[in-house]
């Protein structure tokens, strides 16, 4: 839906590029050489090994951590290693962490609500009260995320599985271009796992989405473009039956 | 699940009846009955009060950043006595040539230290209005450089309150020394006027109660507007998960600076209050040891409930006048044992043991729930 190709010259008409990224904690090199490349409206699946540098990557592009080496870009103009947390998330980057992360003393609507687009300057939210438009907002997503039911509830109080959604509506409710999701079945039971990859299909449609998953079940129910990461470079990429049969991507995490 | 929010608005307006009645009736038992009325108040008790409540608007202060924001401010004294000062430095003013050396401009410490000038700080300060404008401009400067740096730095935890400490510390070593020039370690007293009344009179004692009063029963109108606004809910939302709100897209830096000076202003009309009803100020104001009193009153009180804030102050200060009178030796070791027992018996306060009796039935939090009990080792990550 949101065409991403402007009047101003981009350097790359990817949405997201990496190239050659590097990054290392006390001599520990999580990243090393890592190049990926999303295209506008694509939903891309991240697998691979624990440390093989899947979070640490989400760090560079969200502005959690900065690389020591590589070029990062968003929509080919904006240099994301220039950028804070903020500033990216104000470019239209979400993400969702591992852990669910929820405001647990909010209400389930609240929660949307912070999330939800609109001005974020203190004096905004000082006196600004949630426009009606808001309000259909949080309506649509609550319902998406088939949350309708405990919008008052206080999100400290949902169940895991729940939670995890709830993170994902705010991730909506944020409406940005690009979604990073970072394993978002971990322990959810096999229902839930499926409705959440429903879900992430749906979202999907209108959004470019890049998925770190551990739980290949799943990223066989997604059948999108996999990406396998090791020792903080790729492995490999294409089908999921593709890089299921790559000799190496069996011997480093698949076949164990 | 508005069961609990309807439930903290009538404490709310509970509270706003019970300190505007005082405002009002205070007068009117102190001053207008006879002496020897059953019901006549004794000036005493009302500048005792007079006192609490100045101390209830601090806790009520610190609970805004600390109960709502997470910022533990082991320094917030340090306002108030920013506050108080700016107050004592118009009461020193006023004296005028009625001091011990009788010097129009200059006050008596100054003369006694051989200055001939009055120093630049001191400026402006026979007039009260400019003396009212120091009291929330100083202390909310303070907050904001302070704050500016300390919330871009991303020092939070732990490392921010002891900076804070350090902070109210070092004014505290600053206050003392002569030259500074604000009365070093006698501090400013012996007042005479305040917009010309006397301020030992029974009459002025009991105007300051009330308008502390009324000053308490505005701080928590404003406070609560702040919290319940969708910037409030962002600002709990900090306390929580302070790198969420971030990855959100929110500047949370300029949200803690905000609620930081707001509650700064706060703390610092609180010690301008003060300073009147108890008739001097001096660097024993910054000790960190008041600072750390005043947290333990918003959580013996309820931490992130506003009025539970207020109410330890109150209760806490009260249980302190009768300790230092009956046992003297023993206040510290009472006070130690209260916040222990809080901490482990009483997460939410005493607000958070009358709401939950006052609701049997309902499991759910109050409307802000406070956060966790140990929030030191929480946020120290």
């Amino acid at each position: 839906m949101s065409e991403t190709t402007e009047a101003n010259p981009t350097l790359t008409t990817s949405l997201l590029y990496l190239d050659n990224v590097a990054v290392s904690f006390d001599g520990y090199k999580a990243l090393r050489g890592l190049s990926l490349v999303l295209a506008p409206g694509e939903m891309r699946a991240i697998i691979g090994p624990n440390g093989a540098g899947k979070t640490t990557m989400m760090d560079v592009i969200t502005g959690k951590t900065r690389p020591d080496t590589g070029d990062v870009y968003f929509e080919g103009r904006h240099d994301l290693t220039q950028l804070d947390e903020t500033e990216i998330a104000e470019l239209g980057v979400g993400r969702k962490f591992q852990k669910p992360t929820v405001f647990e003393n909010h209400t389930v609507s609240d929660n949307i609500l912070l999330a939800a687009k609109a001005p974020r300057t203190v004096f905004a939210t000082l006196f600004g009260g949630a426009a009606a438009q808001e309000q259909e907002t949080i309506e649509r997503i609550l319902s998406t995320i088939r949350l309708g039911e405990e919008r008052g509830r206080l999100a400290g109080s949902l169940s895991h599985g729940q939670k995890q959604w709830l993170e994902i509506g705010m991730l909506l409710a944020q409406d940005p271009k690009l979604l990073l999701v970072d394993e978002p079945v971990a322990g959810m039971t096999d229902a839930e796992t499926a409705a959440t990859a429903e879900l992430l299909r749906e979202i999907a449609r209108d959004h470019s989405v890049v998925v770190v998953e551990h739980d290949m079940a799943f990223v066989r129910e997604l059948g999108v473009k996999v990406t396998v990461l090791h020792e903080g470079a790729v492995l490999a990429e294409g089908s999921l039956d593709q890089v299921s049969a790559d000799e190496r991507v069996i011997e480093v995490y698949l076949g164990r | 699940m508005s069961t609990p929010i309807t439930r903290l608005d009538r404490l709310g307006y509970l509270f706003l009846a019970l300190t505007i009645g005082a405002a009002i009736l205070v007068p009117i038992l102190a001053l207008a009955l006879p002496k020897d009325s059953y019901f006549a108040m004794p000036p005493y008790i009302v500048a005792l009060f007079g006192k609490y409540v100045c101390y209830a608007i601090l806790a009520l202060a610190l609970d805004l950043v600390w109960g709502y924001c997470g910022i533990l401010s082991l320094g917030h004294g340090a306002f108030f006595a920013l506050g108080g000062y700016a107050m004592g430095m118009y009461l020193m003013r006023q004296i005028g040539t009625r001091g011990v050396y009788a010097n129009p401009i200059l006050p008596d410490f100054m003369v006694f230290l051989n200055w001939k000038e009055l120093p630049v700080a001191w400026w402006g300060f026979h007039s009260f209005a400019y003396a009212s404008i120091m009291v929330m401009l100083v202390p909310g400067l303070l907050a904001f450089a302070f704050g500016w740096f300390a919330f871009r730095s991303r020092v939070t935890g732990v490392y921010l309150s002891i900076i804070t400490q350090a902070l109210t510390y070092a004014l505290k070593l600053a206050f003392f020394r002569n030259d500074f020039g604000f009365g070093g370690n006698n501090g400013l007293t012996d007042f005479k006027d305040i917009l010309g009344f006397n301020v030992q009179s029974d009459a002025t004692r009991t105007a300051l109660f009330s308008i502390s009063a009324l000053t308490l029963a505005l701080s928590y109108v404003l406070s609560k507007a702040i919290v319940s606004s969708k910037y409030g809910k962002a600002l709990i939302a900090v306390r929580d998960a302070e790198s969420r709100v971030r990855f959100l897209g929110y500047r949370v830096e300029n949200y803690k600076l905000f609620v930081f000076v707001v509650s700064a202003v706060i703390a610092g009309i609180a010690g301008a209050l003060y300073v009147p009803q108890v008739g001097i100020i001096n660097p024993g104001e910054y000790d960190p040891a008041n600072s750390i009193e005043a947290v333990i009153w918003v959580a013996v009180g309820g931490r992130g409930t506003l009025i539970g804030a207020a109410l330890g102050a109150i209760v806490v200060n009260f249980a302190k006048t009768y300790f230092t009178g009956a046992f003297p030796e023993y206040w510290l070791f009472a006070l130690g044992g209260l916040f222990v027992l809080v901490t482990l018996f009483l997460p939410k306060g005493i607000l958070g043991l009358i709401m939950a009796r006052r609701a049997p039935k309902t499991p759910t939090k109050p409307e802000t729930p406070t956060p966790e009990t140990t929030t030191v080792g929480e946020a120290a990550r």
